[in-house]
C-alpha cells in the first residue's frame, strides 16, 4: 500500500472526554502508528481556532487524510467535512471517532478502561483513514416547493416566508379549518393580541399568495425520492395526489394534556382545564360566569400532567404564563373575584415574569406545594374543596373552598401514528419530534430535506413556535433556492471482475438501483448511483462478493476489526 | 493467540457491536448522553443498515480475537428497507452457522434491534451478553465439536 499521510487529533471536549479519557496518553499510543505524520490534542476540536490549526495542517504537511476523535458524528461530521474541504482535503478523507458518548459518558466509572477503548478506538479510525479515497458527491436539481404539514401559526407564517422567497408551498391542514389552537384563542399573552385575528389576516395573506396552494382535510400518505426531490402522495377528501417537492416542514403542532377521571377532581362538576377556564373567561360578558351563575372562587393546580415521575416528564413551559395571563384577564372581568393559584415552580420566564407581578399585586395568592403531597379536589356539602400542604407557611395544611379548579394542563405530541410511518422522523422520550442538536441544528431531522417547526418539536408558545417556523423556512430556502442537493457518495459499487451477473443484488434492491450491462464480454451489474441509498442490503446477497458499499469496504471494516483488537505495549 | 494465556478469572470479555448510522447509533449515543453504564471492552463499528453487514465480517471477528459480535439492528425503523429485520435475522442465522462450521459457539452471536432512543435496552443488552460471554469463556476455536 502506498504511504499515507494522515494527521490525527484527539479532542478535551473541554473536559467531557479529557475528564475521563487521558487524552495526552492516547496521543503518546497512536502518534507512531504508521502513515501518522501529525498527532496532537486538542481543548475545542470544533473551535474556530483549532479548526484553523488542522487546516494549516492539512496545507503544510500535506496531509492526505485525518481522524477526529472526538464527539458523537451526529454533531460534528459535518463541521469536519467541510473543515477539510476548505482546506483542500476531500471531505470523505476525513474519519469520525466518537470517544465522547460512545466512550467517556458512557465510561466515567472506569476511566482506565476508557482510555485503553480511545487508542483502540483511535487505532481502527487510523486504519479505516488509511484506506480512505477521495469521493465526489451526486448532485441532485432541487424542486423549488416545499410540503408544509399543518396549517396552525407555525405552517402558515412559514408558508409566507417561503412564498415571499419565490418557493412554492403546499400547505396541507389535516382538519376543516386552517389556524390550530391560536385561532381559538381571544387573547394571546403578552401582548393581548386575538388570536383569531391574527390567523385570519395570515390566512388572508396566505389565499391571496399565488405560491401557496392550500388542501384542507388533507394529511401525507407516501413520501419518496431523495431530499430536495420527493415525491410525496396526498389524501385530500378522499382523492389522491401526487406533488414534487424538494423539502417538507413538519408543523403538526401539539395536543392538550387530557387529565384522567380522577385526577385531581377532574369529572367533577365545575374542575375544568386551562383552555375550557380561558374560553370560559373570553365569552363571559359582564363577570366570570359558569353555567350561568357567577364565578367568586377559582382555584388554579398547576402542573397537570406535566413533570411526572412517570409518563410526561417534561415541563410545558407555556402554561405558567398562560394562566397568569387569563386570572389577569379574569379579575379584570371580575374584580373581586378570588383567585388561589396552587403551584410547585412558577416559570414565567424572561418578559412573562411581568404577568406574576401583576397577578400578585392584583390580589391573587399563591399557595406552593410539594410533588410529594400533591393538592387533592373534593366535593363536600356541594362545594368544591382544594385540600393542600402550603409550604411557603410551613405546611400548613389549608382547605379552600371555591367554585370553580382550573386544572392547569401542559402539552402532549398529536397522535399521528400514520404520519410517523410515513416520514419515519425519530421522536424523543417525550414523544415529540427531535431535532439533531437544539443548538447546533435545532429545526432539521436526521431525515435530510424534512424540518420540523412549532409545538411539534416541543412545548412553544406562538412567538416561539413562529420563530422555529421562520429558522425552517430559512433552511428549507438554503437548501431549493441552490438549485441542487448533494447526495452521499457512498453508496454501492460492484467489482466488475468479480461479478458474474446473476440478478441477486438487483432483487435485494428495493429501489431497483442497478443495471446489466456489459464488460469485456460478459454481463455485469453496475450500480445507478442517484437510485442507490447506500444502504448496502445487496452487499450480503452477492454470492460472488463483488460489492462494496464505499467508505464501508470489506477491507475497511476488515481493518476496524484488527485496529480493535491490536494489543501493544 | 495470546488469548489462551488469559485464565478464566480476569477474563473480561471483548464485544464488538455492529450498529448503524441513521438508528441504533443514536440509542448508542443517548445511553452515553445519559452516561449509562457498560463495560468499556464494547466497541462499535458504524454502518449504514445492519442488512449491509457480510456474516464473513462477524466470523472474521471472533476468529481475529472478540468474544461476541452484537447486532444492534435497525428493525423496523429501518429508513432503507422495509423488510430490514428479516435480513438482519438472516445474516445473523448464517453468521451463526459460520462459527458453528468453524467449531466457535454460535451464541457469541446476538442481534436485536435498537432503536434511536433505545439507551436503556442497549445497556441491558450489553450487560446481559457480557455475562453471558463470561460463562462461556474466552472464545476458541473448537469450543463446539459440530465442526465438519
Amino acid at each position: 500500500m502506498s504511504k499515507r499521510r494522515i494527521g490525527v487529533y484527539i479532542c478535551h471536549c473541554g473536559g467531557n472526554i479529557s475528564d475521563y479519557v487521558d487524552v495526552e496518553k492516547v496521543r503518546r499510543a497512536v502518534e507512531e502508528e504508521g502513515d501518522v505524520v501529525v498527532a496532537k490534542t486538542t481543548l475545542f476540536a470544533c473551535s474556530d481556532s483549532a479548526q484553523q490549526e488542522m487546516m494549516e495542517d492539512i496545507r503544510e504537511k500535506g496531509l492526505d487524510a485525518i481522524v477526529i476523535a472526538s464527539c458523537s458524528p451526529k454533531l460534528h461530521l459535518f463541521t469536519f467535512r467541510s473543515m477539510a474541504q476548505r482546506a483542500g482535503l476531500n471531505p470523505y478523507q476525513y474519519v469520525h471517532v466518537n470517544l465522547r458518548e460512545q466512550d467517556s459518558w458512557t465510561h466515567t466509572d472506569d476511566p482506565e478502561g476508557a482510555t485503553e477503548k480511545a487508542i483502540k478506538l483511535v487505532r481502527a479510525g487510523i486504519r479505516k483513514a488509511r484506506l480512505s479515497r477521495p469521493l465526489q458527491p451526486l448532485r441532485v436539481q432541487t424542486e423549488r416547493a416545499a410540503l408544509i404539514i399543518g396549517g396552525g401559526i407555525s405552517g402558515l407564517r412559514a408558508a409566507l416566508a417561503l412564498a415571499d422567497m419565490g418557493i412554492h408551498v403546499f400547505l396541507i391542514e389535516k382538519s376543516e379549518s386552517l389556524g390550530g389552537w391560536v385561532a381559538r384563542f381571544k387573547s394571546l399573552y403578552p401582548s393581548n393580541r386575538d388570536g383569531q385575528e391574527l390567523i385570519n389576516s395570515l390566512v388572508e395573506r396566505a389565499r391571496g399568495n399565488e405560491r401557496i396552494t392550500i388542501f384542507t382535510e388533507a394529511s401525507l400518505v407516501e413520501k419518496s425520492g431523495v431530499v430536495g426531490d420527493f415525491k410525496v402522495k396526498i389524501k385530500v377528501k378522499g382523492e389522491e395526489l401526487t406533488l414534487k417537492v424538494g423539502a417538507i416542514i413538519v408543523s403538526t403542532g401539539f395536543e392538550e394534556y387530557s387529565p384522567s377521571e380522577g385526577e385531581f377532581g377532574y369529572g367533577l362538576e365545575g374542575v375544568v382545564t386551562l383552555s375550557a377556564f380561558k374560553a370560559m373567561v373570553e365569552n363571559s360578558r359582564g363577570s366570570v360566569k359558569f353555567n350561568g351563575k357567577e364565578v367568586s372562587s377559582v382555584a388554579y393546580i398547576y402542573c397537570v400532567g406535566s413533570r411526572q415521575n412517570e409518563g410526561n416528564t417534561y415541563c410545558s413551559r407555556y402554561c405558567c404564563n398562560a394562566t397568569l395571563h387569563t386570572a389577569l384577564m379574569a379579575s379584570e372581568l371580575s374584580p373581586s373575584l378570588r383567585q388561589f393559584h396552587i403551584y410547585r415552580d412558577i416559570r414565567t420566564y424572561g418578559k412573562n415574569e411581568l404577568l406574576y407581578e401583576s397577578a400578585s399585586k392584583k390580589g391573587s395568592v399563591f399557595v406552593k406545594y410539594s410533588p410529594e403531597a400533591p393538592p387533592s379536589v373534593v366535593r363536600e356539602n356541594g362545594r368544591l374543596v382544594v385540600k393542600v400542604r402550603d409550604l411557603l407557611t410551613d405546611g400548613e395544611e389549608l382547605e379552600i373552598p371555591v367554585d370553580l379548579v382550573v386544572l392547569v394542563t401542559g402539552m402532549v405530541p398529536p397522535q399521528e401514528r400514520e404520519l410517523l410511518e410515513v416520514l419515519k422522523l425519530p421522536v424523543g422520550r417525550d414523544g415529540f419530534f427531535n431535532e439533531i442538536h437544539p443548538k447546533l441544528r435545532p429545526v432539521e431531522t436526521v431525515i435530510d430535506g424534512v424540518f420540523i417547526a412549532g409545538a411539534a418539536q416541543g412545548p412553544k408558545n406562538s412567538y416561539e413556535a413562529v420563530a422555529s417556523a421562520l429558522a425552517a423556512s430559512a433552511k428549507v430556502a438554503g437548501l431549493v433556492l441552490k438549485g441542487y442537493a448533494e447526495l452521499e457518495p457512498q453508496v454501492a459499487s460492484v467489482d466488475e471482475e468479480k461479478c458474474e451477473w446473476c440478478g441477486k443484488c438487483l432483487e435485494a434492491c428495493p429501489y431497483s438501483a442497478f443495471e446489466r450491462v456489459e464488460y469485456r464480454g460478459k454481463e455485469v451489474a453496475r450500480v445507478i448511483e442517484a437510485l442507490c441509498k447506500g444502504c448496502g442490503g445487496c452487499v450480503p446477497a452477492c454470492p460472488a462478493d463483488a460489492i462494496d458499499v464505499k467508505g464501508y469496504e470489506d477491507v475497511a471494516i476488515r481493518e476496524m476489526i484488527d485496529g480493535l483488537l491490536e494489543e501493544k505495549k | 493467540m495470546e488469548r489462551e494465556a488469559k485464565g478464566a478469572e480476569g477474563f473480561r470479555p471483548k464485544i464488538l457491536v455492529f450498529s448503524t448510522n441513521n438508528i441504533s447509533d443514536l440509542g448508542i449515543d443517548l445511553a452515553g448522553s445519559m452516561h449509562m453504564h457498560y463495560p468499556p471492552t464494547v466497541y462499535v463499528i458504524s454502518v449504514p443498515c445492519s442488512s449491509g453487514i457480510k456474516p464473513g465480517w462477524i466470523l472474521y471477528a471472533i476468529e481475529r480475537g472478540f468474544d461476541g459480535v452484537f447486532i444492534a439492528a435497525d428493525g423496523t425503523d429501518c429508513p432503507y428497507l422495509e423488510d430490514c429485520t428479516a435480513r438482519t435475522a438472516r445474516i445473523t442465522g448464517e453468521a451463526q452457522n459460520l462459527l458453528k462450521e468453524r467449531g466457535f459457539n454460535p451464541m457469541r452471536v446476538k442481534m436485536a434491534a435498537i432503536c434511536s432512543v433505545c439507551a436503556e435496552p442497549f445497556v441491558n443488552h450489553m450487560k446481559n451478553f457480557y455475562s453471558a460471554l463470561e460463562k462461556l469463556g474466552p472464545s476458541r476455536k473448537g469450543e463446539v465439536s459440530d465442526e465438519v
